[in-house]
């Protein structure tokens, strides 16, 4: 009797917890078909940007927090896809560096095709200390390279992290500006060297 | 000397005057600002226009607005924003007060609603009359308590994919509107950022749209709102008063229940 109960209590359970799942997935999928409808085409911002790839999906899902498995699995597909420069050289020229981490431009639908993408830094970063209007979503990366040194293998973990943040924190809020080609493999380098040049006003 | 420029030039001598401390934040001179010009905001001329419109005969059917139905019967215009978006009967679906609006202007008026979404927004050069309509409505709820209802299942549904909305990342930039709003105490640049998970933040942010930009010498909409930021998400334009917009306006409009409304706003 006692084990009919339970039997009875945990099926009506798992029922439960099946059809709340039923319903969630549900609405996710509305979701998707009503986004897919009600955005449009305006100047470069293609209707077709709001489609997600797996990764999008994925931290949209989870809230930006996957379970460790899926992290660790898309992390990992995430640094495969990662192209290092052909010449194994990763230092452009800071002051270019500079210019583009000030710029917030790009990629919006009043932003024009052939205008050159801003890197986008101070919107979420401390970099130079002469700059004091920066944003606080990302760390601050004042001194990044007084404190790591610029060896090689700095240079390349920091050239992969501009390249794509996704490979180190699946759903960090950083654009990946290498894999989605919104910056040239030039201007990483040249933000490379924001951090790393000793005479940058980063490291000063 | 226009009303925009005398308005940027109190701004600015009221920075320069705090440009000193440098430990004083933007929010804070704006907030500054705004007790200075406490007994008048720029947007009480927009509301002016916006109650011009609602008592003006327009349209092909030659009627005025003032039967139209914003949730609280036909020509309660009293409150009618604090219960918004909400389920109406007659259209079958859930509307916010942009999307009534123009179901209001085309079936009482007669006016092409397609012809209304495709420039919903006013312009230096041209006022926009759905704009000013919806300023005039929310006026009207002045310190009124937000209640927005998710008691109608379509309510409901309205509220869960808005939710849904608010953590899509998509575009080439992989934001959500959580990648800048879900966080608390951040900033974009010197732009304070409210968390509109936190029912603190989403009362203070909602209550205050539409409001009136110091920067652009307009008042927005909501509607405006919400496009301006999916254009800095670099995503697509989302259609005006869509289901998409509806949703998250009901998202974030039930996060801000409980607080009393206190739109038209002024912003920097």
């Amino acid at each position: 009797m006692k084990a009919k109960w339970m039997i009875g209590t945990v099926l009506i359970a798992s029922l439960a917890g099946f059809s709340a799942q039923a319903a969630e997935s549900k609405l996710d999928a509305k979701t998707a078909e009503i986004v897919k409808r009600d955005f449009q085409d305006r100047g470069i911002a293609r209707a077709d940007r709001v489609v997600q790839d797996e990764l999008q999906a994925l931290c949209s899902k989870y809230h930006d927090k996957l379970p460790a498995k899926l992290k660790s699995k898309m992390e990992g597909e995430q640094a495969e896809a990662i192209k290092l420069p052909a010449d194994d050289k990763y230092m452009g020229d800071w002051k270019a560096g500079e210019k583009l981490a000030q710029s917030g431009r790009g990629m919006t639908w009043s932003d024009k095709a052939e205008d050159p993408a801003g890197g986008n830094c101070y919107n979420c970063h401390q970099l130079s200390a002469k700059e004091i209007a920066f944003g606080t979503i990302g760390p601050s990366l004042l001194h990044y390279g007084k404190i790591r040194g610029n060896s090689l293998e700095v240079q390349r973990h920091t050239y992969g992290h501009i390249y794509n943040a996704k490979a180190f924190q699946a759903c960090a809020n950083m654009p990946r500006f290498g894999h989605k080609a919104i910056l040239s493999e030039a201007q990483i380098k040249d933000l490379v060297a924001l951090l790393l040049d000793p005479e940058s006003p980063v490291n000063k | 000397m226009n009303i925009k420029s005398i308005l940027l030039l109190a701004l600015v001598a009221n920075g320069a005057a705090y440009a000193a401390e440098a430990e004083v934040s933007d929010s804070d001179r704006i907030a500054q600002y705004r007790e200075m010009i406490s007994d008048g905001n720029p947007a009480d001329f927009d509301e002016m226009r916006g109650e011009s419109l609602w008592k003006a005969v327009a349209g092909p059917k030659q009627a005025t607005l003032e039967q139209c139905d914003l949730g609280k019967g036909a020509g309660v215009v009293k409150g009618a924003y604090a219960e918004l978006p909400r389920f109406f009967k007659d259209t079958g679906r859930v509307q916010d007060l942009e999307s009534r609006l123009l179901s209001c202007m085309s079936t009482l008026q007669g006016l092409n609603a397609d012809e209304i979404a495709a420039k919903p927004f006013a312009t230096e050069k041209k006022p926009s009359d759905i704009s000013s309509l919806a300023t005039y409505v929310v006026g009207q709820s002045k310190g009124i308590k937000m209640a927005v209802s998710v008691k109608h299942p379509k309510e409901k549904e309205a509220y869960e994919i808005g939710k849904r909305i608010f953590s899509y990342r998509a575009g080439p930039y992989d934001f959500a509107c959580s990648t800048c709003h879900a966080t608390s105490n951040v900033r974009i640049r010197m732009q304070d950022l409210p968390n509109l998970n936190v029912k603190k933040d989403a009362q203070a942010a909602y209550t205050t749209w539409p409001a009136y930009r110091v920067s652009q010498g307009l008042t927005r909409s909501f509607q405006w709102r919400l496009n301006d930021c999916f254009r800095q998400q670099r995503f697509p334009e989302p259609k005006f008063a869509s289901e998409a917009t509806v949703d998250l306006t009901m998202y974030l409009a039930v996060s801000a229940n409980g607080a009393a409304f206190a739109g038209p706003g002024l912003k920097r």
